[in-house]
């Protein structure tokens, strides 16, 4: 496998054949050992050129000191490849950098480089050298960091991902409360798109709201929907027969001039569904169904 | 004669939202109506559904367009899909193969100016509309 790599052929990187010899490993574990300080200074001073200025010198310093060690003590027990047992530790360690990174909102390129700076701090190490053997080692111990490198990112992409799937969340949560707009009266304002993720979180949230309060009328505010489509339509109507078996009058609140256009040029039928163009409309409505009357208060002289 | 025009690959739910942001700045950028525009958006909202949905996929193509004596904007809906076997069936209000209320065909037909249809059994469909300025 080796022997391959040695010929000079073209060799895909992530096979054994650049994987480091046990001398290799055992050289640079050695190298990372005795040149530790100056690399460490190096390493940091690469890396907090990239990240200018938004992390600490001191807590960069520590950061690369760990990773150091990290590096030198899995190279030290052998790990040839970062696949390898002995570079367990390093990989947990590498992880836990990278979704460091990805949280505080690093670019994905400033925590490859966290890694990748090691070559260049290892490579200032040996300096000029005309040595093959020298040359080859580096090659491997290169390959080696990629490897680490590329791990690096992978984990920092996982992070992010499960990031955004949080905020996805945070967003359905945000974007669909219930409200309650008088004794028995509950108000859903609905804002933005309503797709079937969004309308399924709306009609449980109202349904289990007309439980929790016992109200007997629930108002949907559509004025912040951009647009009334068919599939949005049948949502909400799904909604109101799902209310209206639960013994809930819906009202269909904030239907602005050019979404009544284009729901009529569409065909949809509301039925006998009550709707109104404003929700105060709609409140008034409802509180004239309850018997209530708003009248001005008398203002008295004192 | 189109003269910008902007394509949305259709793969996805998100797509759909793409199209229909597009269309809205688009719609906005040619000085349509707000009525218009909704309808517009709306159109394109169920066509662009259409091709997911039903077409398994495909694109959007928004241009702006220009004849004799006024502007406008088209948008193409096109799908490799299995096609329309009966159109005059298809376009019935009411009618649908997927659970909806099955006016989104014959719906964004009446929201917009022009509405060609091009499709056959296992040939896919393409759809153009426009809508013009007042």
């Amino acid at each position: 496998m080796v022997k391959s790599a040695r010929c000079g052929q073209v060799v895909w990187l992530g096979e054994a054949a650049v994987a480091l010899s046990p001398d290799e490993s055992g050289r640079f574990s050695d190298l990372l050992k005795e040149h530790a300080d100056g690399l460490v200074a190096r390493w940091a001073e690469l890396v907090g050129a990239g990240l200018q200025g938004r992390m600490s010198r001191p807590e960069l310093e520590r950061q690369t000191r760990d990773l150091q060690k990290g590096f030198q003590q899995a190279l030290a027990a052998g790990a040839r490849d970062l696949k390898d047992e002995e570079a367990a530790e390093l990989r947990a360690q590498l992880s836990e950098l990278s979704s460091h990174r990805a949280r505080q909102g690093f670019s994905a390129n400033e925590t490859a480089i966290s890694v990748f700076a090691l070559k260049d701090a290892v490579l200032d190490v040996l300096g000029d050298t005309d040595d093959i053997n020298t040359l080859r080692a580096f090659v491997s111990f290169s390959a080696f960091i990629d490897r680490a490198a590329l791990f690096t990112f992978d984990s920092y992409v996982r992070v992010r991902e499960s990031l955004i799937a949080d905020q996805t969340e945070q967003l359905l949560e945000l974007s669909t409360p219930v409200v309650k707009l008088w004794d028995g009266v509950v108000a859903v304002p609905l804002v933005g798109t309503l797709d079937s993720a969004r309308a399924q979180v709306v009609m449980e949230r109202l349904l289990q709201t007309l439980v929790d309060t016992g109200s007997p009328y629930a108002i949907i505010d559509i004025t912040g929907v951009p647009a009334v489509d068919t599939q949005v339509a049948q949502h909400i109507l799904k909604t109101v027969v799902a209310a209206r078996l639960m013994g809930a009058d819906c009202i269909i609140s904030g239907i602005r001039p050019q979404i009544a256009q284009t729901i009529v040029a569409l065909g949809i039928e509301f039925g006998d569904i009550a709707t109104k163009a404003s929700l105060a409309d709609a409140l008034r409505y409802v509180l004239g169904q309850k018997s209530y009357k708003v009248v001005a208060a008398k203002r008295t002289e004192r | 004669m189109s003269e910008e025009s902007r394509q949305v690959p259709v793969a996805s739910d998100q797509d759909v939202v793409r199209v229909r942001q597009l269309v809205r700045t688009v719609s906005v950028e040619a000085k349509l109506s707000l009525v218009d525009q909704t309808k517009l958006v709306t159109a394109a909202s169920e066509l662009a559904r259409n091709t997911l949905v039903y077409g398994g996929g495909g694109y959007v193509e928004v241009s702006r367009v220009r004849n004799e004596i006024r502007a406008g904007i088209r948008i193409v809906f096109a799908d490799q899909g299995p096609g329309i076997v009966d159109l005059d069936l298809a376009l019935t209000d009411g009618y649908t193969t997927g659970g909806g209320l099955g006016l989104g065909l014959s719906g964004a037909r009446r929201l917009v100016d022009e509405f060609v249809i091009e499709t056959a059994p296992g040939e896919g469909t393409t759809i153009t509309v426009t809508k013009w300025c007042r």
